[in-house]
């Protein structure tokens, strides 16, 4: 137990609201987060099968949707999030085969991730214009 | 939880080998790795797919389904796809969701969900590839 004279000296756990994520920590949750943005991205993929058996008219309005400039919104930040989740997925495959934990290769991945994830959008998005 | 080897019925070897309830405690986990192994190489290819079919119109969306490695292949997709979003809403919902009863119907909803939509979407694609 500490002294009364000294209440400080413990360490404190860092509270969430003022402890300032590392960045492996922020990719961490944003890979949960595009996660579950890529599982409602499956409704848009769901509809476009689904119109694609119901005729000409249904797929369509489909592409009319996708084509405004909300729908290439929406594909953008799917195409985004699905690059993130990849590559920071393949990350998390290496982890998962033990390599990788070293804060020095951590720190590495996470720019890698970042830049790969990036790159692969733009690419995508140039090729697709 | 009785962990001390002293009080536990199991024996040291069954310990170690780490076999949960019904020995598939790490089944989850596994099958969330593999179904994530098995979408790279089809993302690759859906992505390359839509580049292709970007601006193309219905003729060209029939021509590209009733194609059979592109019929395999949107199949696998939703069947792999769902099933890897299914286990990460899971793990999503069980992390987030506290009440015992409300996760429990949570968890079994978007199992069901995913797999429904998922079994709407094999059948849309099986209409255009085998529809006259």
């Amino acid at each position: 137990m500490a002294s009364a004279t000294k209440p400080h000296s413990r360490p404190l756990s860092p509270h969430l609201q003022v402890y300032r994520l590392p960045l492996t920590a922020i990719l961490s949750i944003t890979h949960r987060i595009t996660g579950i943005g890529l599982s409602l991205g499956l409704l848009l993929l769901t509809w476009w099968l689904v119109a694609g058996a119901y005729g000409q008219g249904p797929y369509e309005t489909f592409q009319t949707v996708l084509t405004s400039w909300f729908g290439q919104l929406v594909l953008f930040g799917f195409s985004v999030a699905l690059y993130f989740h990849l590559c920071n997925g393949i990350r998390h495959l290496f982890w998962d085969a033990g390599k990788g934990f070293e804060i020095g290769a951590t720190q590495r991945a996470n720019l890698i991730v970042l830049a790969a994830a990036t790159v692969l959008t733009v690419l995508t998005w140039l090729l697709a214009i | 939880m009785a962990t001390s080897p002293q009080t536990s019925l199991r024996s040291p070897l069954g310990r170690v080998r780490g076999l949960g309830s019904a020995k598939e405690g790490t089944h989850h986990w596994w099958a969330q790795r593999v179904t994530a192994v098995a979408l790279i190489p089809i993302t690759a290819w859906i992505v390359y797919s839509l580049l292709s079919l970007a601006g193309g119109d219905y003729i060209d969306y029939l021509g590209w389904v009733r194609n059979p490695v592109n019929s395999t292949l949107i199949i696998l997709l939703v069947a792999v796809g769902f099933h890897h979003a299914q286990l990460g809403l899971q793990v999503v919902i069980e992390d987030y969701v506290s009440g015992h009863a409300l996760r429990v119907v949570s968890v079994l909803a978007v199992k069901l969900l995913c797999a429904a939509l998922a079994a709407l979407c094999i059948v849309s694609v099986l209409i255009v590839a085998f529809g006259g």
